[in-house]
């Protein structure tokens, strides 16, 4: 099995719209992911069909009962996560800001506050021309989108363990979730474009990429915005020896296909013939992993 | 007074927003910006400086062995599964740690010791004498984002007016940006990418309570899908910023418009005094 994710450090560079076309393009059978769990919009793009939801239940998260505590505020003193807040007379948990961590069920001497299972999500699974694909939605106000793209990681694996290949659209940034995104993978596409901020941002993924030994490759979209940069950015692919792939050209049928909520690659244009060939490209690379 | 600028969706232009708000409030009242996406911080490149660095560290635990007794209170503890007790030894994986401080008081052999450990950094710039940046940066390779966010709006709480650029997503960075603010300014683009991240991020903001406002990127005026949404939703639409080649341009090289174009100056001026009154009719 071939773990595969695309990633951009910066958001909005077309992660999702480039997924969505690999998803088609590549050949054998597939498993689509979108570990964006906090912002998911690959769905929106596949037409999925008969989706099935479970639950997600996160960390737990403390609740004080109201008739055992005395509103003495040990509690509150000893939450570094400042989670615990005065309500009259007593003290009651805000459940946003609650990590879970339990330190307030030690210190409570009126043993008034309990850790409660509580579902900060949802994991969906269904059906599109593609493949089978996971998602996930949070809970408003919930956090744990790292641990939301690690189960639906494990549940993937565990409904298809035979499939060739894993293909995850990847969330923004460098942190938690993305960590959680490409641990174990073997290869990661960088889809990035050509500005200082995007380049700034693709130069801390490469780092944090490369201490996870994963393959790197790239992908510059909206190549012709800004021929400068671009050349800026293909010299750091260059220095850190990344295979660039592809460049996609600034093209509006990107805009109607996402509007239609289709991928760009099933409508004609320079955007989706270079896709085609980014798709090609990659699925070569692949067989050589 | 504290604005944060957030989309939800990534790539919508909240540092556009932000930036140019900054840069703008600034001519005549002192702002502070706070670059708040820690994990792929950019203010800074609209604002190049020399800025004053400051390390972040966490306490998470360290082990004295010859005080250990290996009982294993401290890993039966942790939620976090940061802490695991073997018969001789104990191990721990400081990237699970949340610095929750639990595992010190219950400890009962005093074998537990406080061991700071880098996260990242804030930085800060004075740009002008109406302009402050301040700026967090996670260190590559950590998970505890919201460690930074914290000491970043810890350095700023005493600032009369902030703008928080906000990381994208709806979870818990954003929650640790947009928490105890005034108004949150939601940039969206008139897309169902940007309909559908911009509806999650309201959803968050009606449960932590704060009132929005929206301001459309890229709009061709063909923003229906947007306008439909923050109408049934009550929320007002503050500003359109059209589809622009050479705004486009200016940000891509990371040069602030509003500083080189009067029109575009005026806008955003005419945006912040809005959003100004909203914060201020919010209050």
């Amino acid at each position: 099995m071939i773990q595969v994710a695309v990633v951009s450090g910066k958001g909005g560079t077309g992660k999702t719209v480039l997924t969505a076309s690999l998803a088609g393009l590549l050949p054998g059978d597939k498993v689509l992911i979108d570990a964006d769990v906090d912002a998911a919009n690959l769905s929106l793009l596949l037409n999925p069909s008969a989706p099935v939801s479970q639950e997600f239940r996160g960390m737990e998260g403390a609740v004080i009962a109201a008739d055992r505590c005395t509103g003495c505020g040990i509690c509150k003193e000893a939450c570094v996560f400042d989670a615990i807040r005065e309500a009259g007379d007593v003290y009651e948990v805000v459940p946003y800001r609650c990590e879970g961590c339990g330190t307030c069920t030690i210190v409570c001497p009126e043993d008034a506050v309990n850790m409660n299972s509580r579902v900060t999500g949802m994991i969906h699974h269904a059906t599109t021309s593609a493949g089978p694909l996971f998602y996930g939605s949070l809970v408003p106000g919930a956090g744990n989108s790292g641990l939301l793209v690690h189960k639906l990681r494990q549940e993937a694996g565990l409904r298809y363990p035979g499939v060739s290949l894993v293909l995850i659209d990847g969330p923004p940034g460098i942190g938690c979730p993305l960590i959680s995104a490409i641990t174990g993978i073997q290869s990661a596409v960088l889809v990035t474009e050509p500005s200082k901020s995007a380049h700034s941002d693709l130069i801390r993924l490469i780092t944090l990429c490369r201490s996870f030994n994963v393959r790197m490759f790239l992908v510059i979209n909206r190549s012709d915005v800004n021929p400068d940069i671009t050349n800026d950015i293909i010299h750091v692919a260059a220095e850190n020896n990344i295979l660039v792939l592809g460049s996609i050209p600034y093209d509006r049928t990107v805009l109607n296909a996402t509007r239609q909520g289709v991928p760009v690659t099933l409508m004609t244009g320079p955007a989706s013939e270079a896709i085609f060939q980014i798709a090609q490209n990659l699925s070569e690379e692949i067989m050589k992993l | 007074m504290q604005i944060v600028i957030a989309s939800g969706k990534g790539g919508t232009g909240k540092t556009t927003v932000s930036s140019n708000l900054g840069y703008v409030l600034s001519q005549g009242r002192k702002v502070t910006l706070a670059d708040c996406d820690v994990e792929e911080p950019n203010l800074e490149i609209f604002f190049p400086c020399n800025p004053d660095t400051l390390d972040v560290h966490v306490i998470i635990p360290a082990v004295n062995e010859s005080q250990c007794m290996h009982c294993g209170a401290c890993g039966e503890f942790c939620r976090f599964g940061a802490l695991t007790v073997l018969t001789d030894k104990v191990l721990l994986f400081p990237q699970l740690c949340h610095s929750c401080g639990g595992c010190f008081r219950v400890c009962p052999h005093d074998a537990l010791e406080e061991n700071p450990t880098y996260v990242g950094q804030v930085q800060t710039c004075q740009l002008s004498d109406s302009l402050r940046l301040v700026t967090g940066r996670l260190k590559e390779g950590d998970v505890r984002t919201t460690a930074i966010i914290r000491k970043v709006r810890e350095m700023i709480s005493d600032e009369p007016l902030v703008l928080l650029d906000s990381p994208p997503g709806t979870a818990c960075p954003f929650i640790e940006t947009a928490d105890d603010t005034t108004l949150c300014v939601l940039v969206t683009e008139p897309t169902p990418f940007g309909l559908h991240d911009l509806s999650v991020a309201v959803n968050v903001l009606k449960i932590l309570d704060i009132p929005s406002v929206v301001v459309i990127n890229r709009s061709e005026g063909s923003d229906g899908i947007i306008e439909d949404y923050c109408f049934e939703n009550n929320i007002p639409i503050l500003m359109k910023i059209p589809l622009d080649f050479p705004l486009l341009k200016a940000q891509n090289n990371g040069e602030l418009i509003s500083r080189k174009d009067t029109a575009w100056f005026e806008r955003f001026k005419e945006l912040g005094e809005k959003i100004l009154d909203y914060a201020g009719g919010v209050l």
